[in-house]
């Protein structure tokens, strides 16, 4: 490998740097449109608008020329998994640069055809004009070799002052299809000759197939295939409604070995456990002490996506090639580890995305395609569409893990801050595909032969995976962070929106605040005092603005408020939120402010949508949910079992942005989940004088807190 | 068997068990995708179809309970190119995220406006009831309501 010294700064932006041929990106159609071949993917956070939005900048293109084609492994930029509100930075960053050389390409071309230099020409909606007369436009200019190459670092984009098209709110490019009916996801295609196929789970993770006779189902109206390979279980028919009858027989007359029992569902276990134990910040000597010492514990259960859909995939075996189209975040990982489960080449599989439900991290879209592909390879020819129940999904998706946060701190006789300690116990926050040493898919570890699941593991810091967040961005002179890390979990975990951010977020905001009490403090100002980063102040400055904060301010005994704030992975957007709850028999969280700061924000309606959504969702997290398992398996298994917020219960949001074009855009999608849990947390207080450390804050834990 | 159903006012024969849900004959059969599967339990809203004018979780109505009856579906909510009101406001308030809940919640809120021009914000939160939205985009949705509300009544 030939040496490099070059600065990091000389790298190509984005995902570019790892995918250079330019006309995998993009492509100038003779049409007059363009079409635009990101590697990430739309999972309802609006994703493809802004992308198309930054390319169609630096293309001096209108909008509505681009063209999106779906992601495919069969030409699409690998770009790994879409996740961790990586998608501006990677995606997006990647196609401005890739548009501003095509860009650039174009113009040369335009300058031969016109004889003149490049300083005459100038752009509009893809014509290219001399000052001295004549035009050409891109269609005309676009040949098949011209954008067959390497991008180089020469390309210059556009600078924040020239954007005309990025920073304003261009409506969703997504949503007309999906109010008006149309085939919007996955689970809506339908091609010719498809099939219906369902999964007959085991009881629980532990559970074995013991024995089951396919006869009486193989007999039964419609079914055209029933498939047993060791523990996996599943059956293809001619419709849908088959295919679930056909399912529901197999459950009952399957006979499963329990397993070994699963240990109770108690955040808290986590401490009993052997862990591997790493200190991830140590700043002056832990062992400071103040005026006072103080400490809290913190938990949060395993939480779900409980997305609205279950998920979905389509397979075909054809020839000796195998078409899948999915809802995976990732489809070259899941290609990976597809190819190792099925025994086949990675190049005979040609995966290709289509839209899901809304998507908040590794919910059951990369199963669900094994699943079919499985199916599939029983009935060659055939396409095969498989779609999880709704008790599958919320019995076999990967939750967000349960954890519990240690937090110790002592007070100078200032009331500042002078030494601050977090410990912090989770199981591991990634198990996708793509994983070394193992495949992480479900169906795998069922076969008659199981292939291993890949080591579970976090994300490395400074994102982190459940140290995410653990590291406090006040400024203490004296503070120890350790995580500890349990890699195995009893029910299935892996990454859910902010991992472990919104658990640690919430613990230190929660902390901050009974400090402040501690210290006589108000906690807007007790919060400023302890910070140094600008951005970070400026937040929280504008929240306590937006909701006219009071210092010192008091709740009533049945209504209160506080705030909370983190900078989403230390490293990317700022947000600050001051929650109003009024709690009677339940808590009610009647209205969110917000302040964020995501640099530049390429859409900023598309920026609030995001934050609202992950405000409401996050609400939702804090007072209502929790998985739950008994010695078998997963037992919130339906909406009933799993409530979310309702439309009668959700609060008014009011976000406001704080635009700084001049700053590399962020993603916007994850960071309000911490600081919201800590708001309420903090509002609760602020009402009742009860502090909850434990989430969810259910009626019966206000009860049992307003009790004790 | 061979049922005949009236769907957007046409009459559309389906063959299919008596037992099968309404929803499967709908997307499956007449090719009417917008009504989309949840839970197939009737709790989250997203099958949701006008029936005889009332709302109606379809997932949870064998397709022989519907015949005689006319069902609404979210195709038949525009006029060709010409959206409803809820749609255009839907658009205006960019209420949606994924959008998997919006064709459920349409129909629902139009189930409430063809019978109260003059919602008021807890009549809509009400007629929601039944069903979920999971990536927080309530706030705008309970906007775009009321917008297409006001709109209904202007014309």
């Amino acid at each position: 490998m030939a040496q490099t010294k070059e600065p990091v700064a000389r790298t190509l932006p984005g995902s570019l740097e790892t995918n250079r041929r330019l006309e995998r990106w993009l492509c100038i159609n003779n049409d007059g449109t363009v079409t635009v071949t990101p590697g990430k993917v739309e999972i309802g956070q609006g994703i493809l608008t802004a992308l198309v939005q930054m390319v169609a900048e630096e293309l001096d293109i209108d909008v509505m020329r681009i063209r999106l084609a779906p992601a495919t492994t069969a030409f699409s930029p690998d770009e790994g998994i879409t996740s961790g509100s990586r998608s501006i930075q990677e995606s997006g960053l990647a196609l401005r640069h890739v548009a501003a050389e095509v860009r650039s390409l174009l113009l040369e071309q335009a300058a031969q055809k016109l004889g003149v230099t490049l300083e005459n020409l100038s752009v509009s909606d893809g014509v290219v004009s001399a000052r001295s007369g004549g035009s050409v436009t891109y269609w005309e200019l676009a040949t098949a070799d011209l954008l067959a190459r390497e991008a180089t670092l020469d390309a210059v984009a556009k600078l924040p002052a020239e954007h005309v098209v990025v920073g304003t709110s261009l409506r969703r490019v997504d949503i007309l299809g999906k109010i008006t009916g149309k085939a919007a996801y996955v689970q809506d295609m339908a091609l010719p000759g498809m099939l219906h196929g369902r999964i007959s789970r085991p009881p629980g993770p532990r559970a074995r197939l013991k024995s089951i006779d396919l006869k009486e189902v193989e007999q039964m109206p419609g079914v055209v295939a029933v498939v047993r390979n060791g523990s996996f279980l599943g059956v293809v028919a001619q419709r849908e409604e088959q295919a679930i009858r056909a399912e529901r027989r197999l459950a009952r007359i399957a006979q499963w070995d329990a397993g070994e029992p699963l240990p109770d569902n108690d955040p808290r276990r986590l401490l009993t456990l052997p862990a591997e134990s790493e200190v991830i910040s140590e700043k002056g000597d832990a062992a400071t002490t103040g005026e006072q010492q103080f400490s809290a514990e913190y938990t949060k259960p395993y939480i779900a996506h409980a997305s609205l859909a279950p998920s979905c995939a389509i397979a075909q075996q054809d020839g000796g090639k195998l078409h899948i189209w999915t809802h995976s975040q990732g489809i070259y990982p899941l290609r990976g580890d597809m190819a190792q489960a099925l025994g086949i080449a990675e190049t005979d599989i040609i995966i290709t995305h289509a839209e899901g439900a809304g998507c908040y991290g590794h919910n059951a879209a990369d199963d669900v395609t094994l699943d079919a592909a499985l199916l599939a390879c029983a009935v060659p020819g055939k396409p095969v569409r498989v779609q999880w129940m709704r008790e599958d999904e919320f019995a076999w998706e990967p939750f967000g893990s349960a954890m519990v946060m240690r937090l110790n701190a002592a007070l100078d006789d200032n009331g500042n801050i002078v030494n601050w300690g977090h410990e912090l116990w989770s199981h591991a926050h990634s198990t996708r595909p793509g994983g070394r040493g193992g495949v992480n898919l479900t169906a795998a570890w069922h076969l008659e032969k199981p292939l291993p699941a890949a080591k579970p593991g976090n994300p490395p810091l400074p994102g982190g995976g459940s140290h995410r967040n653990a590291i406090p961005l006040y400024e203490f002179p004296n503070q120890k962070v350790t995580n500890h890390l349990i890699r195995e979990s009893p029910i299935r975990a892996s990454a859910l929106r902010s991992l472990g951010g919104h658990a640690n977020a919430f613990a230190i905001e929660s902390f901050i605040d009974e400090l402040a009490e501690a210290a006589a403090a108000d906690p807007v100002e007790f919060r400023l005092r302890h910070l140094q980063d600008a951005r970070a102040k400026a937040v929280i400055e504008k929240v306590a603005q937006m909701a006219k904060w009071q210092s010192g301010e008091k709740g009533d005994g049945e209504r209160g408020r506080g705030i909370g704030f983190a900078r989403y992975k230390n490293l990317a957007a700022y947000m600050a939120i001051i929650a109003e709850v009024k709690v009677e028999e339940t808590v009610r969280v009647e209205r969110i402010w917000c302040a964020v700061d995501v640099g530049q924000a390429i859409n900023p309606d598309g920026v609030i949508n995001q934050i609202e959504g992950g405000i409401i969702q996050s609400v939702s997290w804090t007072l209502k949910e929790r998985v739950d398992f008994d010695r078998q398996g997963v037992t919130t298994r339906t909406w009933e079992d799993y409530p979310i917020l309702t439309f009668v219960e959700a609060p008014e949001v009011e976000v406001a942005l704080i635009n700084r074009p001049q700053a590399p855009p962020v993603g916007a999608g994850e960071g309000t989940q911490g600081p919201v849990s800590a708001a309420i947390a903090n509002a609760i207080y602020n009402a009742l004088n009860v502090r909850l450390r434990d989430m969810p804050f259910t009626r019966e834990r206000i009860v049992a807190a307003l009790s004790a | 068997m061979a049922l005949t159903l009236q769907v957007n006012g046409r009459a559309r024969t389906v063959e299919a068990d008596a037992e099968t849900p309404l929803l499967y004959a709908l997307r499956n059969d007449l090719g009417l995708v917008g009504t989309r599967y949840g839970c197939g339990l009737g709790m989250c809203g997203t099958c949701t179809v006008i029936i005889d004018g009332k709302p109606v979780q379809s997932c949870d109505v064998p397709v022989s309970a519907a015949v005689g009856k006319n069902i609404t579906t979210v195709e038949a909510l525009a006029a060709g190119d010409d959206l409803h009101p809820l749609q255009r406001a839907f658009i205006a308030e960019q209420a949606a995220q994924c959008g998997y809940c919006a064709s459920g919640i349409l129909m629902a809120a139009k189930a409430l406006l063809d019978v109260n021009r003059n919602p008021t914000d807890t009549d809509i939160r009400k007629a929601l009831e039944r069903n979920l939205c999971r990536c927080g985009t309530h706030g705008r949705i309970l906007r775009a309501i009321k917008r297409a509300a006001e709109e209904m009544r202007k014309a």
